[in-house]
């Protein structure tokens, strides 16, 4: 893809065509060449008189419903150096996302109605959907519970505390009651932080080699134990988030097959990379959890495939450069990852066991569940909210690519196949890559 | 004969060529330090900054008598006392010190891996002086040359290192040279002091002191690291010592031809037994007088390829 041609746009079209792609929808089970129509920002069946419509000629192109990527981080307020809520949402249009959930981790966080409409104002004419997750407890203090009843009736579409746990199992637990009245997930960030203290990447030979503080899986398993165990206790919806060990996995599988409302997400840095990445002292590697082993990738990707795991996230999370060149035991936690997600995962995850239709119902029909969102399907009468994914489109991944203020990939020069091609939200095209052959 | 490294980062950057060359090279170096002018020209004219942003004596005097037995001009920057100490961030710490056209610099830092991070910034040779729990290549250099000294050959000598292996830089660059010299290597500690795969280094693991005692060639200790929590991990001083310390009591069970070593500083009386210490089975000062040595090989190794030493 040519970025210099590639745009950020606003275009309303009435009526449009999409003639000829591939249209997978989980939701559904459809999986055939067909024509998708929108008309006044709605899929229809039919167009309904006569007359003009546009026209993308969407053959060779996969039509999916509107990815949703529903753990993000916007930084908007406090650190609109890093990103904003309009930059990252140009980041997640030109990624194929139309919908993302932010977190509540801002500088002042979301924990409170005001704060919370703070981001949805921002969020009015941002390239994307915007939902929020808030925080579980004040000030993410891990005290006492925020105001949750007031989040949910602003528009929170779940809650969490997710950049640390909430370590005090007491209040966890209360958390998982109260959230019961809203019927929404509480999101969490499983990580015992006794176990994972001054812990700076996965604990195992190469953490030894490099002379690193390990964070054991320990660390992930014995929260998300704890947490199941709260779940089934209260009733209550729990959703683990960025589950990046073979152990989680596992938790979770058995805590699905006791019938405990439980979901889970992963993200394409912890299916993909290893803590073997971490040689050289890369810090765009140092994440959160951090990055395990080959035989994590393996049980993570197994997971998707069982159903273990629900979603696939980016946690796209951005960070100043100067915060990212410092030694790699100072450096914050955290990669961007809006616009490397579909690629990474069209190019390394796709195989017989885990085939197109299975990869796009974790970005779609799966997160939408989760949060409770009416998205994620191409049904007549739904918002037009359609990615078409281009999957011959070659990308060298270089700091230029990125529409996010910040640079911080963890895939910075790798060679990747496969990328958003248009992004409409609402019947509006918010991006196209490579610039279109009728224009001009 | 110059190395085939440009920097030094890590033992792994030495080949078997780069060691013995090294190892002798300082071996021809130690007269210098035993003439009355301790100076030969070698480096005239070259500018070596030795920045070292964690405590450091041994170590930062070693490379600054280094470099001056040279003739090099060695300028000492800390972290108390620089622009560091304002915010500066490595990067640009790195850069000024680059602006100012200087031909090497040695760098002690409190992070694993800064020397790495320092070696992308500066274009002049980086020599690690110990990075965070990573490792301290110059140490185990002088380590292998004092045992060489003494034992004469190190293929098959029996080293035992004692202490918190999970904190020691010294000890995952002693344990990869010792055995790319075909040393046989075992590490004594309690579990809390090892870090995953620790064997896959190439040692052998015991839990007791006791057990390890006799046979041993060296006896290699480690300090206990107060500043690095060290002491959280195990109930005590006391107890350390009663488990891992090199008591008289051990020392009169160890043969008579075992030496100790030790990377100093020394914490008397917890691992090491003053009078023990002191014995004449210690190799602990040879090794300070052995560091010199090796930190100029390194140097003229380095960076005063192709001129002539005397």
């Amino acid at each position: 893809m040519s970025k210099e041609k590639s745009e950020i746009r606003n275009q309303k079209s009435e009526k449009l065509l999409i003639a000829g792609g591939r249209v997978i929808d989980p939701a559904s089970g459809t999986d055939k060449v067909a024509d998708v129509k929108i008309e006044d920002g709605v899929i229809v069946k039919d167009f309904s008189a006569r007359s003009a419509f546009e026209t993308i000629d969407a053959k060779g192109l996969i039509v999916t419903p509107g990815l949703i990527d529903m753990h993000v981080h916007l930084r908007e307020p406090g650190r609109e150096d890093e990103e904003t809520i309009e930059t990252g949402a140009q980041a997640a249009a030109a990624g194929g996302f139309t919908t993302i959930a932010c977190m509540p981790n801002t500088s002042p966080p979301i924990d409170n109605r005001s704060v919370l409409e703070y981001v949805t104002d921002k969020a009015v004419g941002a390239a994307v959907n915007v939902k929020v997750v808030a925080a579980i407890t004040a000030g993410l203090a891990g005290e006492r519970l925020s105001e949750m009843g007031d989040l949910a009736n602003a528009g929170a579409v779940g809650f969490s505390d997710d950049g640390r746990p909430v370590a005090n199992s007491a209040l966890m637990r209360l958390a998982l009651e109260y959230s019961k009245v809203f019927d929404l997930p509480i999101i969490s960030h499983a990580e015992d932080i006794f176990l994972s203290k001054d812990g700076v990447m996965h604990e195992g030979f190469i953490s030894t080699q490099l002379g690193l503080k390990g964070i054991p899986a320990a660390a992930e398993e014995t929260m998300i134990a704890r947490d199941i165990i709260l779940a089934e206790l209260t009733g209550a919806r729990l959703h683990i988030t960025h589950v990046s060990t073979a152990g989680g996995v596992a938790l979770i599988r058995a805590g699905k097959l006791r019938g405990i409302k439980i979901t889970a997400d992963v993200t394409p840095h912890h299916l993909v990379l290893t803590d073997e990445n971490l040689k050289g002292y890369d810090t765009n590697y140092k994440v959160n959890p951090p990055l395990r082993t080959q035989a994590d990738n393996v049980a993570l990707l197994e997971g998707l495939i069982n159903g273990d795991l629900d979603a696939i996230v980016s946690d796209h999370a951005p960070h100043a450069a100067q915060e990212k060149e410092q030694e790699i035991e100072a450096a914050p936690f955290g990669a961007i990852g809006l616009q490397t997600t579909v690629p990474v995962l069209l190019t390394h995850l796709l195989s017989s066991h885990f085939d197109l239709p299975a990869l796009i119902g974790k970005l779609t029909v799966g997160p939408a569940g989760i949060l409770g969102l009416r998205a994620g399907t191409l049904g007549s009468g739904e918002a037009a909210d359609i990615t078409l994914i281009d999957p011959k489109a070659k990308l060298k991944i270089e700091p230029g690519y990125f529409l996010s203020k910040s640079r911080n990939s963890a895939f910075i020069g790798s060679d990747l196949v496969g990328s958003a091609k248009y992004t409409i939200v609402g019947g509006r095209i918010v991006f196209e890559a490579g610039g279109r052959s009728n224009e001009g | 004969m110059t190395l085939s490294c440009h920097d030094l980062l890590s033992v792994a950057d030495l080949t078997d060529g780069d060691i013995s060359a090294l190892l002798e090279t300082a071996a021809s170096f130690k007269d210098i330090s035993l003439r009355q002018i301790k100076k030969v020209p070698t480096l005239r004219g070259r500018t070596i900054v030795n920045l070292f942003l964690e405590p450091s004596t041994r170590t930062r005097t070693s490379f600054e008598i280094a470099g001056k037995r040279l003739s090099a001009d060695v300028v000492n920057i800390s972290g108390a006392g620089s622009a560091l100490a304002k915010g500066e961030c490595l990067k640009d710490t790195a850069k000024t010190i680059e602006a100012m056209n200087v031909d090497a610099v040695v760098l002690r830092h409190w992070s694993s891996g800064a020397a790495y991070k320092l070696a992308q910034y500066v274009e002049p040779p980086v020599i690690n002086a110990g990075d965070g729990a990573h490792e301290h290549p110059t140490q185990a250099l002088l380590d292998l040359l004092t045992m060489k000294d003494s034992l004469g050959d190190i293929a098959g000598a029996k080293v035992t290192i004692v202490g918190d292996i999970s904190h020691s830089r010294v000890a995952r660059s002693l344990i990869e040279l010792l055995n790319r010299l075909k040393a046989i290597v075992t590490v004594v500690a309690p579990p809390m002091f090892l870090t995953p795969g620790i064997a896959r280094l190439g040692c052998r693991i015991s839990y007791s002191l006791d057990d390890e005692l006799e046979g041993s060639d060296v006896l290699y200790l480690l300090r206990v690291q107060k500043e690095r929590q060290s002491a959280n991990m195990f109930p005590g001083f006391a107890e350390y010592t009663r488990m891992y310390g090199l008591t008289k009591e051990r020392w009169a069970r160890v043969s008579l031809r075992c030496k100790i070593m030790h990377p100093g500083p020394l914490n008397r009386g917890v691992e090491i037994d003053p009078d023990v210490a002191d014995s004449l089975g210690s190799l602990i000062n040879t090794q300070v007088t052995n560091g010199v040595a090796v930190r100029m090989a390194v140097l003229y190794l380095l960076i005063g390829g192709g001129a002539e030493h005397e």
